[in-house]
């Protein structure tokens, strides 16, 4: 049991291919299954979570050392990708449970979809471990091109044809931008694996052509903020968000946005840190303008939906403080920061459809009073906003993220870089924030019920449970956040950095990047 | 001897632990207990709201009120035990509670009493039970959550007052802030939606400002942990002046706005309104205030001696002072009035917080303590009047001291611990206060007097309204209000027992002090030396901080 598997030559993708694997049994057993079987939905949401659960213990064994993996150029094998891992299979596998009862509720077999879910899931995986800009695109993509599905799986509404259009050209228009922003980095730098990138950049000042390298970071930071929703590039959030199915909006808001920013993160961290003056300035303001849009158009929105749509846009601001403060603590509040927004984020999409809306049925008058009818329901839904608010003890986890973002953009990026600024206008963002959230908590407990409310239905089983499991870890950490504290410690960026005067790289010490750095010019190779 | 046999028990190694989670204990017991088994989910509205049968609803209110009593009296006796092993002479932590909680960041579960904390621990578990008990028929509406949510809210006061870990503190500064905001919002009245709303954000504001200041603090101090001692030595020599200003004011904002400071406080005569009694007299104990003497003294000495900062801090003080007096002159309930009488007295505190010296420490947490019980005695007192009329407005009311003798009494005791006279608790303090003070700011403590003058007049005035001036004839848009006035039954054996507990307090403070403050002595000197010794002076600071480059980001 104690013995360390050593060398054993795929086990670096273990958990993706545990994922793909399933993905694919799960195609062939609903082909299997009749049309008209609507208990289809439900065995294939438990296939979800079967798969991601058997990846998540891939996941642990690597990331404690029990299976050494054999260095795979190109793939990490550090810990913030076992962390990012861990953060979007939980979340996947929560997602899938509601979409379980979703789908039952909507009497409609589709188990074909949970095959989606899965390989959505395994690009996801790919992005959090793609150490090369080639892997990142490939990974974008198999992650995106299900998610268009899924947002118009629901092929009886208008709505959610709309919403998986839209999401689909923005989507393709912003891949674009990265496949052009990659294609420039590699003009500017020769490489596209991201150790490569780095030395280049830290190594040879005056050979570079600058402009190339600028244009390239500025596309790739416009296509991997299309994927995150930061502001200006958020214009599809809120319309997707809000015509998709509601369990697949979840698997969005937390999934995608954990896949795309683990990206962010090792480009522009791991790979760009040696240039941080050239795009810092940049993303600070791209994480101001989402924390303060994100946070004002929330506050006026009427549709709970639509609302939680804006709010993860601007999460994604404070997400990106962590990354702008380019440095190990920013990576590992950055963690810290999506498991806990994972949970309040699946937590409140789950009392969202526990609600059950028709289309337009999410208006936010519905919410008056259902501390009256539906105690449990109005006090979990208290618990994610104040987490999402980030208030300590009735938030459990969410004050503890924003302390860790808090704490990381208070650390000098640079010294001539100073951060204070920003974690005054993150707190300042917060303060707004706390009007939209406790604009639903004061409605649910603070009001009567409406005369004309329509009656709620007792939410099904397996909402009840994701919507329990997401309050019950965010409150037990937030009274004691010390394994959750550990786990984001070790998953820790090494940021590429540059000493004074002399420009040096940092050394990466896993043992695929010594590996990546031999093999660089193969790696190269790739892209030809 | 009890000291002994206490002490044989152990009780130093358990008791602050036991103050902090025997409310929880007792809010979980609330709930499981009191809440009506809500099988019919969906006609679960009846459940703890008065609507139809009498019975049950006198069942619902009173399961909740009474084991809630029971778990306060229970918390007072703890504290009491802590009152009675706690050595007097020294200044230092005693009873600490030491647990590992995160260390990655090195945050432990810390807690201690020294002096100040002791009084401030004592007044909290004395004050809710007789709030409790003076307030027994207020809360109609939801009496099981209110009743949970008050108890967990003496846990976070309670955490506020024993933490010797600025995170933990933080987290129990920010546990007083939840409960309440359900107290008010579920179960106040009138306008209670907005008033827990206007609480909540402007709360959070400071709350958060002070989350980065405690951020920025725990890097400057070398991300060792929070121990407030630790860092306290270890933040001095790190941090430049400009660094440590902005850093107090990131604490003010939090303390200032918690503690209802001019003109940040405009959110208390609101949430004060609407709270239901016990809510408002516990917004009456002042957390904010103990934390500037706890937190923001010691930590940011340069700051707080810088004349500049302290100066405006004071001058807006004695301001408040005057504000809140001639406000409260002019109200016409005696809830606001009682609110702004607050904001009035806030100022003596502030005033003798920053004046800093012994005296006018000593004298500010004096005026903290009776501020607690004397306006925790008016909240009740207007509490009895709504509840029996429905209404605590001043003009609604009149020769009260005819039908309600009882009632008369207690008001005047209270009113006259309020407005200062010698002999009760309100007079020791602001004497310290302005004999404190006199010595460093003589020209805005004598204005500060005139507060003392302004307060007679108000509280005089209110007494003389309700209680002495010949009833009203009934107005034309009050056709009922005579008869009202006049149904009105005296006090009932609760709210005896309350008032006289309240009398009790005013007069031993008054007459007696000498026992607190002995035990407040040894720490505020500590906390004047503590602060003294980090005085930088100015030029030298201007030598020592760095100059920066100019930022490339805006």
């Amino acid at each position: 049991m104690n013995g360390t598997l050593t060398g054993f030559s795929t086990a670096a993708l273990l958990p993706d291919l545990v994922v793909g694997v399933g993905a694919l049994l799960l195609l062939l057993w609903s082909a299997a299954r009749r049309d008209d079987d609507i208990d289809a939905s439900r065995g294939a949401a438990l296939g979800v979570v079967g798969v991601c659960a058997a990846a998540l213990v891939a996941v642990v064994l690597l990331a404690t050392g029990r299976v050494v993996p054999a260095p795979v150029p190109g793939i990490a094998t550090d810990g913030f990708r076992w962390g990012i891992d861990a953060v979007i299979l939980v979340g996947a596998a929560l997602s899938a449970l509601l979409a379980g009862d979703d789908a039952r509720g909507r009497g409609m077999a589709q188990p074909e979809a949970f095959a989606l879910v899965l390989l959505s899931v395994s690009g996801m995986l790919l992005l959090a471990a793609a150490r090369d800009l080639i892997l990142v695109f490939l990974g974008i993509e198999l992650m995106s091109i299900p998610v268009y599905v899924l947002a118009g799986i629901n092929r009886r509404s208008a709505r959610s044809a709309e919403a998986a259009l839209k999401y689909f050209l923005l989507g393709a228009f912003s891949t674009a931008f990265l496949l052009y922003g990659v294609a420039l980095i590699y003009g500017a730098t020769g490489a596209t694996d991201v150790d490569a990138i780095a030395q280049a950049v830290a190594g040879a000042p005056g050979a570079l052509p600058p402009v190339v390298l600028w244009l390239g970071i500025g596309a790739v930071m416009v296509g991997l903020g299309f994927k995150v929703g930061a502001v200006p590039f958020h214009m599809w959030t809120p319309d997707v968000y809000e015509g998709a199915p509601t369990p697949y909006t979840a698997f969005m808001a937390a999934g995608v946005k954990a896949a795309a920013f683990a990206a962010f993160a090792r480009v522009l961290v791991e790979g760009m840190g040696g240039e941080v003056e050239r795009w810092h300035p940049m993303l600070w303001w791209i994480a101001v303008v989402t924390m303060f849009g994100g946070n004002l158009v929330a506050l006026t929105q009427r549709s709970v939906k639509r609302m939680l749509a804006y709010s993860s846009i601007a999460h994604a601001g404070y997400l990106l403080v962590a990354i702008v403060s380019n440095s190990a603590l920013g990576s590992s509040a950055l963690v810290f920061y999506l498991a806990a927004y994972t949970f309040a984020t699946v937590g409140a999409f789950a009392v969202v459809q526990a609600l059950g809306g028709t289309p337009e049925g999410d208006a936010i008058e519905r919410w008056n009073g259902l501390f009256r009818v539906r105690p449990q329901l109005a006090v979990a839904m208290a618990v994610f906003m104040l987490a999402l608010l980030g208030f300590p003890i009735a938030g459990g986890m969410g004050f503890f993220a924003k302390w860790y973002v808090l704490q990381a953009a208070l650390a000098p990026v640079a010294p001539q870089l100073p951060q204070s600024r920003i974690a005054i206008l993150l707190v300042l963002a917060s303060v707004i924030s706390a009007g939209y959230y406790l604009n639903i908590v004061a409605r649910m407990f603070m009001r009567g019920r409406d005369a004309d409310a329509p009656p709620v239905a007792p939410a099904p089983a397996w909402t009840r449970v994701v919507i329990g499991t997401c309050a019950v870890v965010l409150l037990v950490l937030g009274v004691y956040p010390t394994p959750a504290v550990q786990a984001a410690q070790s998953a820790a960026l090494r940021p590429a950095m540059r000493t004074r005067g002399n420009r040096t790289v940092s050394a990466p010490s896993t043992a695929v990047s010594h590996l990546a750095r031999g093999i660089r010019d193969s790696s190269v190779a790739v892209l030809p | 001897m009890m000291r002994d046999l206490l002490a044989g028990t152990g009780l130093s190694a358990w008791v602050l632990p036991a103050l902090l989670t025997w409310p929880v204990v007792g809010a979980a017991l609330v709930l499981l207990l009191a809440v009506p088994r809500a099988d019919d989910a969906d006609g679960a509205d009846g459940a703890d709201v008065i609507s139809g049968g009498r019975d049950t609803t006198a069942d619902t209110i009173r399961t909740p009120r009474v084991l809630a009593t029971a778990v306060l009296i229970g918390e007072a006796v703890l504290a009491l035990g802590l009152w009675t092993i706690f050595d007097p002479t020294a200044a230092t932590w005693q009873a600490r509670f030491d647990l590992p909680w995160i260390p990655a960041w090195g945050a432990r579960i810390s807690l201690g009493v020294d002096g100040l904390s002791l009084v401030m621990v004592m007044l909290t578990a004395l004050l809710m039970p007789v709030a409790v008990i003076g307030s027994w028929r207020s809360v109609r509406e939801r009496p099981a959550s209110y009743y949970a949510l008050l108890l967990a809210l003496t846990t976070g006061i309670m955490g506020v007052f024993v933490a010797r870990d600025l995170l933990f503190f933080y987290l129990c500064w920010e546990l007083v802030l939840i409960p309440m905001y359900f107290m008010i919002g579920i179960s106040g009245t009138g306008e209670r939606s907005a008033a827990s709303l206007q609480y909540f954000i402007v709360a959070t504001l400071g709350s958060l400002l002070m989350l980065a200041a405690i951020v920025a603090l725990w890097s400057a101090a070398g991300q060792h942990g929070f121990d407030i001692d630790q860092t306290i030595a270890a933040a001095r020599g790190a941090m430049s002046f400009s660094e440590q200003r902005w850093l107090f004011l990131g604490f003010f904002a939090a303390l200032a706005i918690k503690s209802a400071y001019f003109p940040l406080h405009s959110w208390l005569p609101a949430a004060q309104r609407s709270a239901p009694t016990s809510a408002a007299v516990a917004l009456g104990i002042k957390v904010g205030t103990y934390g500037m003497i706890r937190f923001a003294l010691p930590l940011f000495p340069a700051a707080a001696l810088d004349p500049t900062l302290r100066i405006t801090i004071i001058g807006v003080a004695v301001a408040g002072i005057l504000y809140g007096a001639l406000v409260a002159s002019v109200q016409p309930d005696l809830r606001r009035l009682a609110s702004y009488a607050s904001v009035s007295h806030l100022g003596f505190v502030v005033l003798g917080i920053f004046a800093l010296t012994a005296e006018s420490l000593q004298g500010a947490m004096l005026v903290m303590l009776s501020h607690g019980i004397s306006l925790g005695a008016l909240f009740v007192l207007a509490g009895i009047l709504e509840d029996r009329t429905g209404t605590s407005a001043l003009d609604r009311f009149g020769g009260l001291a005819r039908t309600l003798p009882v009632f008369a009494v207690a008001m005047v005791v209270v009113a006259l611990s309020a407005l200062g006279l010698p002999g009760t608790n309100g007079f020791v303090g602001e004497f310290l206060v302005l004999l404190g003070a006199f010595r460093n700011f003589p020209g805005l403590t004598l204005i500060a007097t005139v507060g003392v003058i302004l307060a007679a007049v108000y509280l005089l005035g209110a007494l003389q309204r309700v209680l002495f001036t010949a009833r009203r004839e009934p107005s034309a848009e009050v056709p009922d209000g005579e008869s009202r006035t006049m149904r009105v039954a005296d006090l009932d054996a609760r709210e005896l027992t309350a008032l006289a507990a309240f009398t009790v307090a005013i007069v031993w403070l008054g007459v007696a002090p000498a026992p607190v403050l002995r035990r407040m002595e040894g720490p505020v000197r500590r906390i004047v030396d503590q602060v003294q010794s980090g005085a930088m002076p100015r030029a030298v600071t201007a030598a020592l901080a760095p100059s920066r480059p100019r930022p490339l980001v805006p």
